[in-house]
């Protein structure tokens, strides 16, 4: 079966630093991956290569076998069926929550108003956040923010969801309502890569986990597998040296 | 004296030594600040007119009579100053814009339109105003254009709306690059071209921003406008100067700078209220001492 995202040999660096050397991964379509690894080993920048916010400098980057990172290639068509959270939320501070959601439903979608309020309506009930509708973002806590951000590339119904270290910059208190959100998610046949430092959510969540080491994949395999029984010396070092702190 | 101390106890919370400390401090701030400003209020009234010279100065510049009788002319000939800077403040908004996004612009073939912009604002803030209103306001209509189309009015305005179109296309553009990555990132992440993420994300944000700076130029233009008088139109700067001529006397000159207070005033008020309440939001919290 062809993998719902593909990447193949891709390279990237920005100017002498190369962030992603030869990378090749692949994910099924509905499967959840873990991209973990040390900072700077490339979890944020396979993300927004898949989106296209990032152009590779060889390789290939295939959405359903379909090469999307081909030059000159519209990225908006892509990224439509490709959404993807920050680590800051970055919520439109101009707009409300509603608004926020819409803006894009409306923009990009086509739908007319009312329609696009339904959709905004309906995710925000079933995420808890019903009532937080006309406020704007400043009026709401981290959590809550990221929810939103949450819902606002749910709403676009994407089939595949990047989740970029959407739990870094949240108090300790608060991860756990965004994580929530996310368990939510699995199983809906959404496909989620999800770049995270959480390692227990990654090893309760994840089909597959992915360890990155300097812009390669070190070691990829399923929660235990990854996680009981690292082979790659380079993931024991970093498990170990996560677990200790 | 018990009961006293047990009511105002239960009115409002006992203060601290601290707050009381810093309530003598406020106090003390007030009582000083009154003074001076009495002690500079007394000498101004008290000593310039000892001035050896000050009944001549009074007759020739504070004239009662001579305001009278100047008020309404000056008066009817602000309004074109009103006027000039009605038509040309929206010009000078949609112009600056364009110029903004031009500069701001990121596809390469529109390198062209970048260079052009930039050279635009580099020029028109790089000459006097003055200047750019005897050039194009005698240059323009000595082509021998047609009426309306050689008056000295129109293209002073002109003049006026080129240079600032240069400065507040200058305020535009920093709004724009105040604006994160992130935000853009963002909108574009959600499938919005980068026409749309630029007007429904950036501008509306940028506009905000730069509301105060924008409403300081336009304090700045609504002085300017009085530069037009130089090559012909009859404004209130020129009016003054006319009645100045025929009654020999200053009073005039302080009648125009009263009225133009009036109106840069309240402007002024309102640019620093709103700098004070963007500040407020977004400068984060003030330090103690």
């Amino acid at each position: 079966m062809t993998p719902k995202v593909s990447l193949r040999g891709v390279t990237k660096s920005f100017g002498a630093n190369t962030v992603l050397r030869d990378l090749s991964l692949d994910v099924a379509a509905g499967e959840v991956v873990s991209l973990i690894g040390a900072s700077g080993s490339g979890k944020t920048t396979i993300l927004r290569c898949i989106n296209l916010l990032e152009q590779i400098d060889d390789g290939a980057v295939l959405l359903d076998g379909d090469e999307i990172s081909a030059i000159g290639r519209d990225p908006n068509p892509v990224r439509r069926r490709v959404g993807i959270v920050f680590q800051s939320f970055n919520l439109f501070p101009h707009m409300s929550v509603t608004r926020n959601i819409t803006l894009a439903l409306t923009k990009v979608l086509g739908l007319d108003g009312e329609a696009a309020a339904q959709r905004a309506t309906e995710l925000l009930a079933r995420f808890g956040l019903a009532e937080k509708a006309d406020v704007y973002p400043d009026q709401l806590s981290g959590g809550q923010q990221q929810r939103v951000a949450i819902i606002r590339a749910l709403a676009m119904q994407p089939e595949v969801l990047l989740l970029d270290e959407i739990t870094s910059a949240l108090d300790p208190e608060l991860v756990g309502e965004v994580l929530d959100v996310v368990r939510e998610l699995k199983g809906s046949g959404i496909t989620l890569l999800i770049a995270t430092h959480e390692m227990a959510f990654a090893r309760e969540i994840s089909d597959r986990v992915c360890f990155l080491h300097a812009g390669s994949v070190a070691e990829i395999g399923t929660p235990s597998e990854v996680f009981g029984a690292p082979r790659d010396e380079r993931t024991q070092q970093f498990l170990r040296r996560v677990r200790s702190n | 004296m018990a009961l006293e101390l047990h009511r105002r106890a239960g009115h409002q919370p006992r203060l601290t030594s601290r707050q009381e400390h810093e309530r003598r401090q406020r106090r003390r701030s007030s009582f000083i600040a009154a003074t001076s400003t009495f002690v500079v209020l007394v000498a101004v009234v008290v000593f310039i007119p000892r001035m050896p010279r000050w009944d001549r100065v009074k007759k020739s510049f504070f004239d009662v009579d001579q305001m009278r009788d100047s008020f309404p002319r000056l008066i009817d000939a602000f309004w074109l100053d009103v006027k000039i800077f009605a038509w040309t403040t929206p010009a000078i908004f949609i112009a600056a814009l364009l110029i903004a996004l031009a500069r701001n612009s990121r596809s390469p073939a529109l390198f062209p339109v970048r260079m052009l912009a930039a050279a635009y604002t580099d020029v028109m803030r790089g000459v006097p105003v003055i200047l750019w209103i005897y050039l194009v306001g005698f240059g323009v209509p000595g082509l021998g254009l047609e009426r309306p189309f050689n008056s000295p009015l129109l293209w002073g305005s002109v003049a006026l709306g080129m240079t600032y179109s240069g400065y507040v296309a200058e305020v535009f553009r920093a709004g724009i690059d105040s604006v994160h990555e992130s935000q853009r990132a963002a909108a574009r992440s959600l499938g919005l071209s980068s026409t749309q993420t630029m007007r429904h994300v950036v501008l509306p944000q940028a506009i905000r921003r730069v509301v105060p700076p924008l409403l300081n130029d336009m304090v700045s233009l609504q002085k300017d406008v009085a530069l037009v008088s130089l090559i012909g139109p009859i404004e209130i700067l020129r009016q003054a100067g006319i009645d100045k001529a025929k009654f020999a006397n200053f009073t005039p000159y302080v009648v125009a700078a009263l009225i133009f207070l009036s109106v840069t005033i309240p402007l002024t008020r309102l640019t620093d209220y709103l700098w004070h309440r963007e500040r407020r939001r977004t400068g984060g919290t003030q330090v103690a001492a």
